[in-house]
This record gives structure tokens, sequence and C-alpha cells, in this order.
């Protein structure tokens, strides 16, 4: 676990949001929390390095892309393989998220791969792609096509 | 966030060069938009002009530090529920009234709500999943990520 300090949290409420889209943005945010702008640059920097922020980068909208389609795919796979096999499926290059998740009493799946593309059938196609790299490891599998977005915030911590 | 998928002229090879580049990173310098433009034959201030516009016309949903909830001593969890189809709408505004609900999504299931928390806590996981089980008479399932494989996270624009 990573300690945080005051500045620090101050940091990530002041960025969390988004960057200002200004010539000098650290100096911008700087000046709203009364650092200096090395002092945000090293902050954010150390931040970087110890994994508390995984990227600074732009979030496209998938949907406006083109890439309307988006399924969750899940895979019940034996459990012993399921790390090494996991590792495949996460090194498509069409898979954005692959997770190993525990089952539940109403859920067998423990493999979970989110998959993209313009149309199902683009999805449908993909997920064959990934049934065939699990073979027979995979003993059942469904998708989960998102029919609505109900929520999209991200990150939002609260104060303190 | 819009769904809508913007038409092909919407976007020129500019727009889908800065799109595909600045997934990748965004730089930690005084002049930012100045070096992320440089390589793109862009002068910072049309970088900057260019985003604006991306952001209106809704080509991307954010800008700046993705925050990993875990390594800031919080959590994450993937969450679903079976919300009855007369009743999903109630559920759904009493689920996303919780700020710790980061998004959530319907998907074509028996477990048809699928929302993800992000709480300062791990502790306060259990407690949200407990008081949404309490607000909607639902049970709430849990699904923490046990491992994370590679993630790519380009979307070829």
């Amino acid at each position: 676990m990573t300690v945080l300090d005051d500045t620090d949290r101050r940091l990530i409420a002041a960025t969390q949001a988004g960057l200002p889209l200004v010539e000098a943005p650290y100096a911008r945010i700087a000046a709203d929390l009364g650092l200096t702008e090395t002092q945000v640059i090293t902050r954010l920097s150390v931040l970087h390095a110890r994994g508390v922020i995984r990227r600074i980068a732009i979030a496209p909208n998938h949907y406006a892309l083109g890439m309307t389609a988006n399924g969750m795919s899940v895979w019940d796979v034996e459990d012993a393989q399921a790390a090494g096999l996991g590792e495949k499926v996460g090194a498509l290059d069409f898979v954005t998220h692959c997770y190993l998740r525990p089952r539940a009493p109403v859920w067998r799946y423990n493999l979970f791969a989110m998959l993209h593309g313009q149309s199902r059938a683009e999805v449908e196609q993909k997920r064959a792609q990934v049934r065939a790299l699990l073979g027979a490891a995979c003993r059942a599998d469904d998708i989960l096509y998102s029919t609505r977005i109900l929520k999209k915030t991200g990150l939002r911590l609260k104060d303190g | 966030m819009s769904r809508q998928t913007l038409p092909p002229e919407a976007l020129d090879d500019t727009d889908r060069a800065i799109l595909n580049s600045l997934q990748e990173g965004f730089p930690l310098t005084p002049r930012p938009f100045d070096d992320a433009g440089a390589a793109l034959g862009l002068t910072g201030a049309e970088l900057i002009g260019r985003l604006e516009r991306l952001r209106a016309i809704g080509a991307i949903t954010r800008f700046g530090p993705f925050y990993d909830a875990a390594a800031m001593g919080g959590a994450f969890c993937l969450c679903a529920l079976s919300a009855p189809q007369a009743d999903f709408d109630r559920i759904a505004d009493l689920v996303n009234a919780h700020p710790e609900v980061a998004h959530n999504y319907a998907r074509d299931h028996a477990l048809n709500m699928w929302f993800v928390l992000a709480t300062a806590t791990p502790e306060a996981i259990a407690e949200t999943a407990g008081q949404i089980e309490a607000e909607t008479g639902l049970t709430v399932w849990r699904f923490p990520k046990l491992r994370e494989f590679f993630i790519g996270f380009r979307v070829a624009a």
C-alpha cells in the first residue's frame, strides 16, 4: 500500500477529472494549489513511477470511433491452467482488458476478456479466436453485450 | 457519454494521429502540448485547439492522469446484480447515486447490471455493496480481480 501525503491527495483531487487544456497545464494546477510547477511535475512523476498513476493520456470514446459493439466475454477455464491461458488471452491485440476473477454460486466463469468491434459479427470473430486459443481447458463460455451505459464518471475519490 | 458513431469525415488524418499517439502517454514537462505536438507536426496551440474540438464532438472521454485506486490504498471491484426489468431504471438510479460507482453498464444476461466500485479503502467495497443490497433488496455479487493480464489500452482511430 502506498502512503500519500496531503499534498498528493490535493493534487489527485485537482487532476482526476482531467488536465486543463492550456499551454502550461502543470503551472495552472500549481497556481491553484499554491505549489510550484516543478513541485507538481515532480510529484506527478513520482506518483507515475510508484504506479499510483497508471498513465497520463487521452481516453478515446470507443463508440465515437465506430467501436459500437462491446462484449464482456467470460470463460470457465480449468483453475490450474487459468493463469497461463489468461496471459495468452491478454496478449491478443484486440483484447482490451483481461482478468481472472472468482466464481460465484450464480456464476461459473473465472476468466474475463473485453472484446470491442465495429459490429457484433466482428466481436464474435474475435470471440472465436479466444475460444480456439483456450481449447479444451475451457468448459463453457458466454458473452455479455452492453446494451446501455448507465454511468461513466471514472474514478472519483471523496475528500479525505 | 455519447454512443453515437461520428461520421468518418469528422476526423481527419491529424485527428487520428492525435488519438493514436496520446493514448500512449502525455509528457510531464512544462510545455507538454508543445512537446507532444512536435512529434505530430503541430504547435502546442494547434494541438490544444484540436483536443478542444475532439472533446466537444465526443471523440475523447477523458484527458489526464489515470489513477490506480489500489495503489492509493483503495480498491476497485466489479459487481453485478439481477434487476427485474420493470424496476430496472429505479435500481440503476439507486446504484448510480453512490459516488463510489465509477461506471455501470446494462448487459444482456440474467445478471443484467454490471458496475465497478472504486473506494478509498478496501473495506469500503463491502460497505458500499452492503448499502446497495439494503437499498435495492438485491444480492450484489462481487467479482474482484484476482489477476490482471496485459492490458492493451489502444483503440485504433
